[in-house]
C-alpha cells in the first residue's frame, strides 16, 4: 500500500516496512495489552525473549547503533487524489461514481457559498455588519466532507466550515441573520459573524478560542460510543490550531479512549500571517497522527472526491472500529484570514492567483461535470444569475429586520435568570418606558417572542428546520 | 499464634463495623461525618438518582481519587460513571475533578470561554450542566503553585455559579446541588477540611438533602459584630467568637456557602441589626470576596447603618511561602480574625 510504503520513508529504512507498516496498517481490533505484545510483531524476526526489552512504555527491539529518526519532509506522507488539476478522473477506480444529482449538490453548494462570501465580505466593508471570514479556496474541503457524513453527525467547527452547514441546507436567511444579529438569529445576535451554530442540523455553535473544540469534540464522540449511537463527531481545525495544547489533549485522549471521531484539518498554507513553514518543522499535521496512534491520511483538500472519499472511509470504520481518524485536507486560503486582515502584507498576489486560476475545487469539480454533459456554460450563467439573486434577496431581507429586543441582554447568562438580572431587566424597561423617544428603539424588535429558557432539554426554534424559513414565524412555544 | 491474630483482628472488625454504620442511611441523629464522606455520600447519591451523571478526572478511578473523595465509586459503578481522565450533546452530565484547582488554569479557557459562556453565547441552544470540584486554597506545605484560591477568579464570572462548603453537611448539600443544577458550578472544596468530622443532622441523611446555591447561613446568632467568611474560615470565626464572648462579645458568624450568586441580602439584615461588619478569606486581598461584600453593602441599604468602616481579613498579599513559621503567618489565624474584630468594635 502506498501509504504503508511513504511512512516507511518517514520512519527512516533502517527500520523496514514491519514496525512502521504496522503503525499505520494497525489492525483495529488488537487493543489493550495486545498491543505490545512480543506476537504482535509477526512480520518481524525476534531475538529471543530474554534479549527483548520488557519496558512497559514501547515494543520495541533493541539497537546497538546509535541514529536518530530523520524526520522526512522533502518526501512526506502523499496527497491522496482522485481527479487531476483539471477534473479528470485519474484513477477510476477511485471514482466514487455519484450520482448526478449528488454531484450537482456539491457545486451548488460550493458556488452558494462563495457567491454569499462574496456578498457578505462587501458588507463588512461597506460598514453593514462588523466583521467576516471568507472561504476561498476551502470549499472542496467543506462540501466533500459533510457529504461524506450522516445528517445526524455532530460537527465542531473551528471558524471556516460554513459550507458543511451549506451543504446542510442551512437558509441564507439565518447565515445573515447570525451575521448582522437580527431578530431571526437562533443565537440572539450574541456573537461576531460567521460564528454559525444549529442544533438541528448538529453543528455545535462556533467558539473563537482556537483549537478549545478538538477536547469537546472528543468528549462528544465518547458519549457517542458509551450511547451505541451509531454516530461520528467530525472535528475540524486549521494547521494553525494544531499547534495549541488543546489539540495535543485532543489527539491523546481520542486515541486512549477509543472515540469515534474523525479529525478533519483543513491546511490551508497560513495562520493569519504564520505560514506553513513557521508554523511547524515536521511533516504537516498528517503525520503527527501516528504519534499518537492515529490512523491518518493526507487529501487534496481542493478535489471534492478525495475529500469524499477519505472522509467516507473514515467515517465508516471509525464507527464500526471505535478509533479516531485524522485527515489532513490540503488545500489554500485564497482570501484574507478575515475582514480585518490584508494579506497583501505576507504573500505575493501572484500566489493567490496562481490557486484562484490553477487549483480551485470548484472548477475542478466544474471541468469534471462538462465533460460528464452534466453542465454547460448556459447553466453556470443560468445558476449564477439565481444564486446571486437568492443571496441579494436575504441579503436585502436582513439588512431590514430588527434586531432581537434589548430585554434578551440578560437571559441566558444561566438556565434560571437570577434576581439580580431580572432587577437591571426591568429597570431597563421601566427607563424605556419614560425615554424611549431617546433611543432607536425602531430598530429594535417591540417585543420579544423568545422569553429566556428555562430547564433542560432544550428545543429548538421551528425556524431553523424548514429551508423555507419564514423568518417572523419565530414561536416560544416550543420552548 | 491464634490468641495474638485474634486480639490483631478484632479492633479491625470493629472499625469496619463503624464504618459501615457511618453509611447507613438510617442511622441516629447525632451521626459524626468528616467533610470528606460528605461529599462521597452526596455524589454516590447523585450517580445511584441519574445515570447520565458521571465522574472524571485524575486518579478517580481505582485509586479512589486523589484525597480519596471518590473511595468506592469505581468499585460501585464501573468504568462507564466513573472514569480516568476527557460533553456534551449527549445530554450527560459530568462531574470533573480537579486534583486542585490551581491546575484548573490548565484548563482555565475551557472553564470560561467554554462553559460559563456558551449557554449566552448560543444563545440557549447549548446548556452546560457540568460540575467543576477538587480542593482549593491553602493546604500545609504545597507551596505557592499548590495554594492558591480562585474563589475570587470564578466568582468574576457571569454563566458560572460558584459554592464554598464549610462543613460536612454544606459539602454534601451543595455538592448534590451543584450536580442537580443545569448550570456549570464550580465547587471549591478545602483539602484541611476533608478529614474533619462534624455533626450530621438528620435531615442531611436524606438521599434529597440539598442546601440551595445563593444562600447563606448564620452558623451563629451574634449582636455585636457581623463576621462573614466562606470554607475553612468559617471555623476559625467561630473560635473567635467563642473566645469574645467570654469578654462580653457576641458576634454574629455567616457562613457564605454560594460565593455566586452571592447572598448579600443576608449579610446586609445582618449588619443592619449588627452595625458592624469584617469579612474572612483565604485568598489575596485585591479584587476579593472581601472586596466585593464591601462594594455592595456600600451600594445597598445597610450602609446607612454602619458605624465603623468594614474590614477585610485575608491571605498575606504574596505567594505562599514554604517554609512553615511563614506559611501558618500567611493565612488568617483566629488572632486577626479577633484583633480586626476589636479594632472595628474600637475596643
Amino acid at each position: 500500500m502506498a501509504v504503508a510504503a511513504a511512512a516507511a520513508r518517514v520512519w527512516g529504512s533502517s527500520r523496514g516496512l514491519g514496525q512502521a507498516g504496522l503503525l499505520l496498517l494497525r489492525r483495529p481490533w488488537a487493543r489493550g495489552l495486545a498491543r505490545s505484545h512480543p506476537q504482535r510483531q509477526e512480520q518481524q524476526h525476534f531475538p529471543s525473549l530474554d534479549d527483548k526489552p520488557q519496558f512497559p512504555g514501547a515494543s520495541a527491539e533493541f539497537i546497538d547503533k546509535l541514529e536518530f529518526i530523520q524526520p522526512n519532509v522533502i518526501s512526506g506522507i502523499p496527497v491522496y487524489r482522485v481527479m487531476d488539476r483539471q477534473g479528470q478522473i485519474i484513477n477510476p477506480s477511485e471514482d466514487p461514481h455519484l450520482p448526478q444529482e449528488k454531484v450537482l449538490k456539491f457545486y451548488k453548494s460550493m458556488t452558494l457559498l462563495n457567491t454569499m462570501d462574496r456578498i457578505l465580505y462587501e458588507s463588512q466593508r461597506q460598514g453593514r455588519i462588523s466583521f467576516y471570514m471568507t472561504n476561498y479556496g476551502e470549499e472542496g474541503t467543506h462540501v466533500g466532507s459533510a457529504a461524506a457524513l450522516d445528517n445526524t453527525d455532530l460537527v465542531f467547527g473551528q471558524y471556516r466550515e460554513a459550507g458543511v452547514l451549506m451543504y446542510r441546507d442551512y437558509p441564507l436567511e439565518l447565515f445573515m441573520a447570525q451575521c448582522y444579529g437580527n431578530v431571526s438569529d437562533p443565537g440572539k445576535g450574541r456573537q461576531m459573524p460567521v460564528h454559525y451554530g444549529c442544533k438541528d442540523r448538529h453543528f455545535v455553535t462556533i467558539s473563537s478560542p482556537l483549537a478549545t473544540q478538538i477536547p469537546q469534540a472528543v468528549g462528544a464522540a465518547y458519549a457517542a460510543k458509551r450511547a451505541n449511537a451509531n454516530r461520528v463527531v467530525i472535528c475540524y481545525f486549521g494547521e494553525g490550531a494544531a499547534s495549541e495544547g488543546d489539540a495535543h489533549a485532543g489527539f491523546n485522549f481520542a486515541a486512549t479512549l477509543e472515540c469515534p471521531i474523525i479529525f478533519f484539518c483543513r491546511n490551508n498554507g497560513y495562520a493569519i500571517s504564520t505560514p506553513t513553514s513557521e508554523q511547524y518543522r515536521g511533516d504537516g499535521i498528517a503525520a503527527r497522527g501516528p504519534g499518537y496512534g492515529i490512523m491518518s491520511i493526507r487529501v487534496d483538500g481542493n478535489d471534492v472526491f478525495a475529500v469524499y472519499n477519505a472522509t467516507k472511509e473514515a467515517r465508516r470504520r471509525a464507527v464500526a472500529e471505535n478509533q479516531p481518524f485524522l485527515i489532513e485536507a490540503m488545500t489554500y486560503r485564497i482570501g484574507h484570514h478575515s475582514t480585518s486582515d490584508d494579506s497583501s502584507a505576507y504573500r505575493s498576489v501572484d500566489e493567490v492567483n496562481y490557486w484562484d486560476k490553477q487549483d480551485h475545487p470548484i472548477s475542478r469539480l466544474r471541468h469534471y461535470l462538462q465533460s460528464r454533459g452534466w453542465w454547460d456554460d448556459e447553466q453556470e450563467k443560468a445558476w449564477r444569475k439565481q444564486s446571486r439573486k437568492k443571496v441579494m434577496e436575504a441579503f436585502e431581507q436582513a439588512e431590514r429586520k430588527p434586531k432581537p429586543n434589548p430585554n434578551l441582554l440578560f437571559s441566558d447568562v444561566y438556565q434560571e435568570m437570577p434576581t439580580q438580572l431580572r432587577k437591571q431587566q426591568e429597570a431597563l424597561a421601566r427607563h424605556l418606558q419614560t425615554y424611549g423617544e431617546h433611543y432607536p428603539l425602531d430598530h429594535f424588535e417591540k417585543k420579544s417572542s423568545r422569553t429566556p429558557g428555562a430547564g433542560l432539554p432544550h428545543v429548538s426554534l421551528t425556524a431553523c428546520r424548514s429551508s423555507k424559513c419564514p423568518g417572523s414565524d419565530l414561536t416560544a412555544s416550543s420552548r | 499464634m491464634a490468641a495474638v491474630s485474634g486480639l490483631m483482628r478484632r479492633p479491625l472488625e470493629q472499625v469496619s463495623g463503624l464504618l459501615r454504620r457511618r453509611f447507613h442511611r438510617t442511622a441516629p441523629a447525632a451521626l459524626q461525618v468528616t467533610v470528606r464522606e460528605a461529599i462521597n455520600q452526596g455524589m454516590d447519591e447523585e450517580l445511584e438518582r441519574d445515570e447520565k451523571v458521571f465522574l472524571l478526572g485524575e486518579e478517580v478511578a481505582q485509586y479512589d481519587g486523589a484525597y480519596k473523595v471518590s473511595r468506592g465509586l469505581w468499585k460501585k459503578y464501573g468504568d462507564k460513571r466513573i472514569i480516568d481522565t476527557p460533553i456534551s450533546e449527549a445530554g450527560l452530565r459530568p462531574i470533573c475533578e480537579f486534583m486542585t484547582f490551581n491546575f484548573s488554569m490548565q484548563a482555565i479557557d475551557q472553564v470560561i470561554n467554554s462553559a460559563a459562556k456558551t449557554y449566552y453565547m448560543s444563545g440557549g441552544l447549548q446548556p452546560v450542566p457540568i460540575v467543576f470540584r477538587g480542593p482549593n486554597g491553602a493546604s500545609a506545605g504545597v507551596a505557592a503553585q499548590h495554594s492558591q484560591c480562585f474563589a475570587a477568579w470564578y466568582g468574576h464570572c457571569p454563566g458560572l455559579k460558584v459554592v464554598s462548603p464549610w462543613n460536612s453537611e454544606d459539602a454534601k448539600g451543595l455538592i448534590k446541588s451543584a450536580i442537580r443544577d443545569n448550570n456549570p458550578v464550580v465547587v471549591l472544596e478545602n483539602e484541611l477540611m476533608y478529614g474533619v468530622p462534624f455533626e450530621f443532622p438528620s435531615e442531611a441523611q436524606s438521599k434529597d438533602f440539598l442546601i440551595p446555591i445563593g444562600k447563606a447561613k448564620i452558623e451563629r446568632q451574634g449582636t455585636h459584630i457581623t463576621v462573614v467568611a466562606h470554607s475553612r474560615p468559617v471555623g476559625h470565626c467561630l473560635e473567635a467568637a467563642t473566645v469574645l464572648s467570654k469578654e462580653g462579645i457576641e458576634c454574629e458568624v455567616i457562613n457564605m456557602r454560594t460565593i455566586r450568586p452571592m447572598d448579600i441580602e443576608t449579610i446586609e439584615a445582618s449588619v443592619m441589626k449588627t452595625n458592624h461588619l469584617i469579612t474572612v478569606e483565604g485568598g489575596w486581598p485585591q479584587f476579593g470576596v472581601g472586596a466585593e461584600i464591601c462594594a455592595r453593602i456600600m451600594e445597598g441599604p445597610a450602609f446607612n447603618f454602619l458605624d465603623a468602616p468594614a474590614v477585610r481579613v485575608t491571605g498575606a498579599d504574596v505567594p505562599m511561602p514554604y517554609a512553615k513559621i511563614l506559611e501558618d503567618n500567611s493565612v488568617p489565624q483566629v488572632k486577626d480574625i479577633i484583633f480586626a474584630i476589636k479594632k472595628t468594635l474600637n475596643i
